[in-house]
């Protein structure tokens, strides 16, 4: 999964990288020594690196959260769990194939997993509705946390969407609907909820799966109640303000914590995960799994208690 | 892709809508105003286009006449219809929003706010009033899609969560009245969170085995029926009423093409059983209370 896809903002990164690779071929033809050029444009990537993405515009890190390269909901699953059992369907019309869900063992504790997935090509973006879920995706998930209930077994949710599909069909079976009992359901969950945004956190499509005891978000991440092109389009009336709307919504991880609409953010190498996807497996791997120490001890009544507070006291009113 | 707060003036009928806002602001704003209606004042229909004298739209709860078309009314006109004697409590009345990102698109969030508060006279784009009907005491929470398109923000989320805790405390049953656009867009994150809290409360008074009716009116989209109004133990809707979570011109783009008749309606609603039944505005006040006598004895 080696980054083969740069943003414009990248630029100074991908020339100086381009450099190093020139020099390091003509280093090894070996007719010039060039070892000390190849320490100093390392050490220039590494300068360029940190300022480009230590000065991350909201829309740039929209960008990033849209990379076709980092790592989805399955490939977190198949790298931090052990023993996945993908499980299918709502039970009532079909298996959406934008939500993915099963149970499985992260450092060897059981755990219900689900996420939307999105796909990398043609075929399995059209196969996974560019993680988009139908109400029978929310439904499933639905279904799958009831079971980890029942066997109390923590659940965790991996968000990635660009938002809930709309079409004739997503309302003839209650798009609203589906995510509306989600929230109510999710709230009461008698075990500990995990919800961690690993892409994009597009509006109700996202938090149809995002009522937790723990809300975390990937550093590279964002979540909002619209996407900054749709926001745009309705607020500006142009799709052109997309970078704008992005700064305008505060959508991203550093934004959300700050607004205390989140509990937590998960550090993700510099650049983005699909730079080095193992120190993002790594990093949200040990992010579970404090996060289910810290919620596993807890009396049900009171983590549900808890967790109805925590929602319950956001928003900005005046009296 | 989001679908939330769709545009107004769709919403509102496209030409529709300045008709409305030149004829009916003023009428409708204020309960107290429509006795001092002087005879000889008319109004046409939106739908039908017949004329009729406005006295009679009034009496007939603000529906036409001649066909039945169920103009949009606000929070002062339904508490009007609901309670008893025309008298309820409201709570938390003074809330008002804040500017929790100090947010700017074209104009400052908190200029929207206040030319807003200016027009409607409203404080923000939803009240809650308890107080009996038919001798049942009940909580009325009801949106008015005139203040920035009925969108939801932290006041109308904090007014609901608010009205829910009164409904828990005293065991009072709660009817939620949707008529909006959906989440408000310039609170962002903060609006998309009023669909966590208003869902989690309701998730408490279902517990708490206290009666929910959701009556949705037209239009009732995006993240409000994404939360709280397809929540009901209820779900109800007035005739014709336009419901979705994604509004209909973002279905249309996307699909590439026209949407069939009728649908979104709350007739199409039934059908695909997401209603337990539709309701006329003439008949709401009695079957709220018949329903409720039938559950809920004290
Ligand atoms: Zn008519």
């Amino acid at each position: 999964m080696a980054n083969n896809h740069w943003f414009d903002f990248e630029k100074e990164i991908v020339d100086l990288m381009d450099q190093l690779e020139k020099t390091k071929e003509s280093n090894a033809k070996g007719k010039v020594d060039l070892s000390d050029m190849i320490v100093t444009l390392e050490e220039k990537i590494q300068l360029a690196k940190e300022a480009t993405y230590s000065k991350l515009t909201g829309w740039q890190k929209v960008q990033i959260s849209r990379h076709q390269n980092r790592p989805y909901t399955l490939d977190y699953i198949e790298h931090i769990a052990t023993n996945f059992i993908e499980l299918h369907g709502d039970r009532q019309v079909k298996d959406d194939k934008a939500i993915v869900g099963g149970f499985a063992e992260i450092g060897g504790r059981p755990v219900m997993i689900i996420g939307q997935q999105k796909g990398r090509n043609t075929k399995e973006r059209q196969l996974r509705n560019f993680g988009m879920p139908n109400p029978e995706g929310y439904r499933k998930a639905l279904r799958l946390m009831k079971l980890a209930e029942k066997f109390n077994v923590p659940i965790i949710t991996l968000i990635d969407t660009p938002g809930a599909s709309p079409g004739l069909e997503a309302e003839e079976r209650g798009q609203g609907e589906a995510i509306a009992r989600n929230l109510m359901e999710m709230s009461v969950l008698k075990v500990p909820v995990i919800c961690i945004v690993i892409g994009e956190g597009a509006s109700g499509g996202a938090l149809g799966i995002g009522i937790g005891d723990k809300v975390l978000m990937m550093q590279y991440t964002w979540y909002s109640v619209i996407s900054p092109e749709s926001c745009s389009s309705i607020l500006w009336r142009t799709w052109e303000k997309k970078e704008l709307a992005a700064e305008a919504l505060k959508l991203s991880a550093t934004d959300m914590l700050g607004n205390g609409l989140v509990d937590g953010i998960i550090p993700e190498p510099l650049g983005g995960a699909h730079h080095s996807p193992e120190v993002a497996y790594e990093n949200i791997k040990q992010a579970i799994l404090d996060s289910l120490d810290e919620l596993t001890g807890m009396d049900p009544d009171e983590r549900i208690g808890k967790r109805i507070d925590k929602f319950s006291r956001m928003g900005v009113v005046v009296e | 892709m989001n679908f939330e707060f769709e545009d107004e003036d769709e919403l509102n009928g496209g030409e529709g809508s300045k008709w409305y806002k030149r004829t009916w602001s003023g009428i409708f704003t204020k309960t107290e105003e429509k006795k001092a209606t002087p005879d000889g004042l008319w109004e046409k229909c939106k739908r039908c286009k017949e004329v009729a004298p406005t006295k009679d739209w009034i009496s007939n709860r603000y529906v036409c006449p001649s066909c039945s078309y169920h103009e949009k009314i606000g929070s002062a006109e339904y508490f009007d219809i609901l309670f008893d004697g025309g008298e309820y409590t409201e709570i938390n009345a003074s809330m008002s929003s804040g500017d929790p990102l100090n947010f700017t698109d074209t104009a400052p969030y908190v200029d929207r706010i206040v030319v807003a508060q200016k027009k409607t006279g409203l404080k923000d784009a939803l009240r809650t009033a308890h107080g009996n009907i038919n001798g049942i005491p009940l909580m009325v929470a009801c949106m008015d899609f005139n203040f920035i398109g009925g969108s939801m923000g932290s006041v109308v989320g904090e007014k609901i969560a608010r009205a829910i805790d009164y409904c828990l405390e005293t065991k009072t049953p709660f009817l939620m009245i949707s008529k909006s656009g959906g989440a408000r867009m310039m609170e962002a994150a903060f609006s998309l969170m009023q669909m966590a809290k208003t869902s989690a409360k309701l998730a408490l008074l279902n517990k708490a085995g206290v009666p929910y009716i959701s009556l949705m009116t037209n239009p009732t989209t995006g993240g409000v029926t994404a939360s709280y109004a397809m929540l009901g133990d209820f779900n109800i809707a007035e005739p014709e009423a336009l419901i979705g979570f994604a509004g209909p011109r973002v279905i249309r783009e996307t699909i590439g093409k026209d949407l069939p008749k009728g649908f979104q309606s709350s007739e199409f609603l039934v059908e695909h059983g997401f209603l337990d039944f539709i309701v006329t505005r003439k008949e709401l006040k009695n079957k709220l209370s018949q329903l409720l006598s039938i559950i809920w004895k004290k």
